[in-house]
């Protein structure tokens, strides 16, 4: 009776179920714009798809039995002793085995073609960018240009970017769904990434390691623009703004949390240099006898 | 005098804590007032505190458990409500406050919910199912206990004096450093865990010790029941982890305290290598609590099937398979820290090989229940329910351990909905089960079955509400432990998970009433049989509760689920049903050395965390001398006289008798 009630009110829930994940357009994960999003997303769906091939039998086969053996079925075969079978344990042990050599095998290949370190093939040389996340923001100094920004990353599409990622302070994790691999950022330490985009567009980019009381600000803007946009970009940069600085990185890498991207026209020279190895200190972290959590806010 | 603790750490200017403190500090004191005007402190002491019983102090441990649950899941409602309102706004909770609620949400459930409830039930159930008196060593077990009580009891004072950490619940360096994080939380946190964690070591190295060594006659190994083996199997697992833990904490309580540079940013420390060793603590853990959370559903799905467990060497197999490769699988916690490409595809397909055990087990309940005639009480429903949704949870699972999936998905909501579904889904609902199952023999009268099922139903489907919108935010890339977020599209998830968790309130709601009917209804639901679900194993051949001895005379195993083939020899007429020649027996004495070594420990942690160190000095020195004091004991063991024990059990026979006659007759 319960198990028929509950199947009931299953029932009734799908419509609106099936509302909510039609959807599914809004989902970044699955609407990915550039290759290694793209590609993430195809082993991530044919991973789930070779799974659901034994979990819905399994689903299936578990309620079926425990719904026909119920204790009042009288239709059922009562076996006690039923409680070993060779043959039975060899499937047992052989449905899950085939499934997870094939899972390796994906898991394999899927992480040598998808190192985040290996540069994406492409006709064109790719655009460097060095990341730096700090506290409470994200600073993209851009080495062959000379210009920064922070929160706001603007690429031309169609040109592969190889991101060079360090912290100025605690350890986070740089990620644009869209455009795929998150990878940490972690002080004196440097990490690669290649991602790629493959049509101008705005695309959300967040931390997603926990970095303190501001770290649900900590997002930035991702800007794809075509080649010509993104050299109008470089020069507007260029023509205004300010400079980074030692001294402006310090004031930077205080706590606080950027409302409104802000640009710099020049980049001392070799800064990443300096902070991946802290001839730049890390981040002072709160300043004492001060709540910086709050302050952050009220200035929001 | 009071190291950093003045009238600055009581939080006077946030109303939610203080006014949470306050109640709390409010119900504690009206209980205590009303036990000491019941006058039962004496008993309480006597009977309680003070026990070595492994079955009372397993009891102590679910207790502990349940309320704690009640406190973490508090935090659950204030995150899933928080995140239903911050859309575009800063919601009721600031970030230094939501950042709390997470950490001590995660620490709580963990720490003091699941490991008291999993540490208790094999308390409980290990001694009964081996055939024995009490553990190897009883008075360590009430240390532990006492312990493990501490460290809940320091979470809680961080509610009032000071604050919790907002580090998450594992405190990544160098965020929980002093330069990040300068407040007392993160040293709350470390004392909190350091010292139930050595509590939780004790356990570890008692329980091994006890099923190893000590076994009624006849318990071979392959007689053991499938419980007792993912016990052995779990407590292997806390002896070979919880030594990480330890010594991982103590180098960041080292970096906070003495200026050490284990993990900080300056001076060589590496973030790293703390992500390394609380992984390798870490990722055992989760299969300390899974599987005896497995063994239970082994032995609720043979019972209510009216079946042997198919497959019990499988079984055994599986488990101490899953015992090993949890220890080699700790990488795929961290892929996106960019390693080579080779060591994040080894260790995720190590981590996908622990999904074959378990599929195993999985196809072998499914095969236990084929041919049964399977019962639906409670305890079943809740199996049934954790198969469903454990399958999807392993879906999940492997998926993430998929290196370039896991790139999309680490730290998303798609993996926090996933490890609630293995730990909900898996650990919570075995624990329901457990705790049905088990009850009757604990108190001698069942849980009310309507009000159970309620519970699970409300559970079930809470669950699926609150935890499947996390796995589509997540795929929509929202992270974990936002205070607040901008994007308009996962905002109607989060409201229909905030739906969720309100149903999952209305299951513990019916666990509360459940509970409050069962025990007014008592005289109704009494089981004097011992053995009220025609149980496989030998805790159902005592009498509920069992004696403080347990067993009136150690039984004789002959085999596997010796106590169901026996019964029904016996029903058949054939069994022996001849009185036992009845023998004086020898118990350990009751011992207020665990709870005074907790107190100590308590004012210690507490005076750590605040830096008083007089009081550090005098509570370590009192531990120590509580500690002599206990070694230099002269008698450690009373004795029930012979005819005492020939009397408890001839009652105990003839009330089994008389409700089993009682029984055929209604039949």
């Amino acid at each position: 009776m319960i198990l028929r009630g509950g199947v009931r009110r299953l029932f009734k829930l799908a419509p609106f179920g099936a509302a909510l994940f039609l959807s599914g357009c809004d989902w970044a994960l699955l609407d990915p714009k550039g290759p290694v999003a793209d590609a993430n997303r195809q082993i991530l769906v044919d991973s789930v798809a070779i799974m659901l091939a034994i979990v819905i039998p399994t689903i299936v086969a578990t309620l079926a039995a425990a719904w026909w053996f119920r204790s009042s079925n009288t239709r059922a075969q009562y076996l006690p002793d039923f409680e070993y079978s060779g043959a039975l344990e060899m499937i047992v042990w052989a449905i899950p085995l085939l499934t997870i050599m094939l899972l390796g095998g994906v898991a394999w290949i899927g992480s040598h073609d998808l190192d985040p370190a290996k540069p994406l093939a492409s006709k064109e040389d790719p655009l460097n960018v060095q990341v730096v996340s700090l506290d409470w923001k994200w600073l993209f100094i851009y080495p062959d240009q000379h210009v920064a920004s922070v929160n706001r990353l603007v690429i031309p599409a169609g040109t592969p970017v190889h991101f060079t990622l360090t912290s100025g302070s605690v350890m986070t994790a740089f990620f644009v769904p869209q455009l795929g691999s998150m990878i940490y950022t972690m002080n004196r330490m440097g990490t690669q990434l290649h991602l790629l985009a493959d049509n101008p567009g705005t695309f959300h980019g967040l931390a997603t390691q926990l970095s303190g009381d501001g770290f649900a600000d900590m997002h930035f803007e991702v800007v794809s623009t075509t080649e010509q946009d993104f050299y109008q970009w470089l020069g507007q940069a260029r023509g205004s703004g300010e400079d980074l600085t030692s001294d402006r990185y310090k004031e930077l890498s205080k706590q606080s949390i950027v409302p409104e991207p802000i640009m710099f026209k020049t980049v001392e020279d070799g800064l990443f240099t300096k902070i991946l190895d802290q001839t730049l200190p890390p981040g002072p972290g709160p300043i004492a006898e001060t709540n910086p959590g709050a302050a952050a806010r009220n200035r929001k | 005098m009071l190291g950093k603790l003045t009238w600055g750490a009581i939080p006077f200017d946030q109303p939610i804590p203080l006014f949470a403190g306050a109640f709390v500090i409010v119900v504690v004191i009206a209980v205590l007032a009303f036990i000491t005007i019941k006058g039962w402190i004496p008993y309480l002491w006597s009977e309680w505190v003070t026990s070595v019983d492994h079955k009372r102090i397993g009891v102590m441990y679910i207790t502990l458990g349940m309320v704690m649950l009640l406190r973490g899941f508090i935090d659950a409602i204030m995150m899933r409500s928080q995140q239903a309102i911050a859309f575009q706004s800063q919601g009721y909770l600031p970030p230094e406050h939501y950042n709390q609620i997470f950490s001590a949400h995660g620490t709580i459930m963990i720490f003091f919910v699941a490991m008291p409830l999993v540490i208790g039930f094999m308390n409980f159930v290990v001694p009964l199912q081996l055939g024995v008196r009490d553990v190897a060593f009883p008075t360590l077990n009430s240390v532990s206990f006492w312990l493990n009580a501490t460290g809940a009891l320091l979470v809680n004072i961080s509610l009032v004096v000071g604050e919790f950490a907002r580090t998450g619940w594992l405190p990544f360096p160098p965020l929980s450093e002093l330069t990040y994080s300068p407040g007392v939380g993160v040293d709350y946190y470390l004392w909190a865990i350091q010292i139930s964690g050595v509590g939780t070591l004790m356990t570890g190295v008692n329980f091994v010790t006890t099923i190893l060594k000590i076994h009624a006659p006849g318990m071979t190994y392959m007689r053991m029941p499938v419980f007792t083996w993912t016990a052995l199997a779990s407590n292997l697992l806390i002896v070979a982890a919880f030594p990480v833990l330890t010594a991982t904490l103590a180098m960041l309580t080292l970096d906070r305290y003495l200026g050490f540079h284990f993990f900080t940013n300056e001076a060589g420390g590496n973030l790293m290598m703390f992500m390394n060793l609380i992984w390798v603590w870490g990722h055992p853990e989760v299969y300390i609590l899974i599987l005896p959370a497995f063994g239970v559903y082994s032995e609720v799905v043979a019972t209510f099937s009216r079946k042997s467990l198919f497959g019990y060497r499988s079984m055994v197999l599986a488990t101490l398979t899953i015992c090993v490769i949890s220890f080699m699988v700790w990488l795929h916690h961290f892929f996106t820290m960019g390693a080579g490409a080779t060591v994040n595809a080894v260790f995720g397909i190590a981590s996908m090989v622990i999904a074959v055990p378990t599929g195993v087990k999985i196809y072998n309940w499914l095969f236990t229940m084929y041919g049964g005639r399977i019962v639906y009480a409670t305890p079943m429903l809740w199996t049934i329910g954790f198969m469903v949704t454990f399958v999807i949870g392993g879906l999940t699972g492997v998926l993430v351990a998929v290196p370039p999936a896991d790139f999309m998905l680490h730290n998303s909501l798609f993996l926090v909905a996933h490890f609630h579904n293995v730990i909900i889904g898996g650990v919570v609902f075995a624990m329901f089960a457990a705790y049905t199952y088990w009850f009757p023999k604990a108190f001698g009268f069942r849980l009310h079955e309507g009000w159970g099922k309620a519970a699970f139903w409300c559970w079930f489907f809470g669950f699926y509400l609150a935890f499947v919108p996390l796995y589509v935010t997540g795929l929509m890339g929202m992270t974990r432990r936002m205070q607040h977020y901008d994007v308009p599209e996962w905002r109607p998830w989060l409201l229909v998970a905030a739906l969720g968790a309100a149903v999952v309130l209305a299951g513990i709601f019916c666990q509360v009433a459940q509970l409050v009917v069962s025990i007014r209804d008592r005289e109704k639901l009494r089981d004097l049989t011992g053995d009220p679900w025609m149980g496989r194993t030998l805790e159902w051949s005592t009498s509920s509760p069992p004696p403080a001895f347990n067993f009136a005379v150690l039984p004789q195993v002959e085999s596997l689920d010796d106590y169901w083939r026996s019964a029904r020899l016996a029903e058949s007429g054939k069994g022996p049903t001849a009185e036992p020649d009845y023998q004086p027996i020898e118990m350990p004495r009751n011992s207020p050395t665990g709870f005074i070594c907790a107190f100590f420990a308590t004012f210690a942690g507490f005076a750590m965390i605040w830096q008083i160190w007089w009081l550090v000095i005098v509570s370590l020195l009192g531990a120590f001398a509580t500690f002599v004091v206990f070694a230099w004991r002269d008698r450690t063991e009373y004795e029930i006289p012979a005819a005492e024990v020939a009397r408890i059990d001839r009652e105990n026979r003839r009330a089994r008798g008389e409700a089993l006659a009682t029984a055929e007759a209604l039949s």
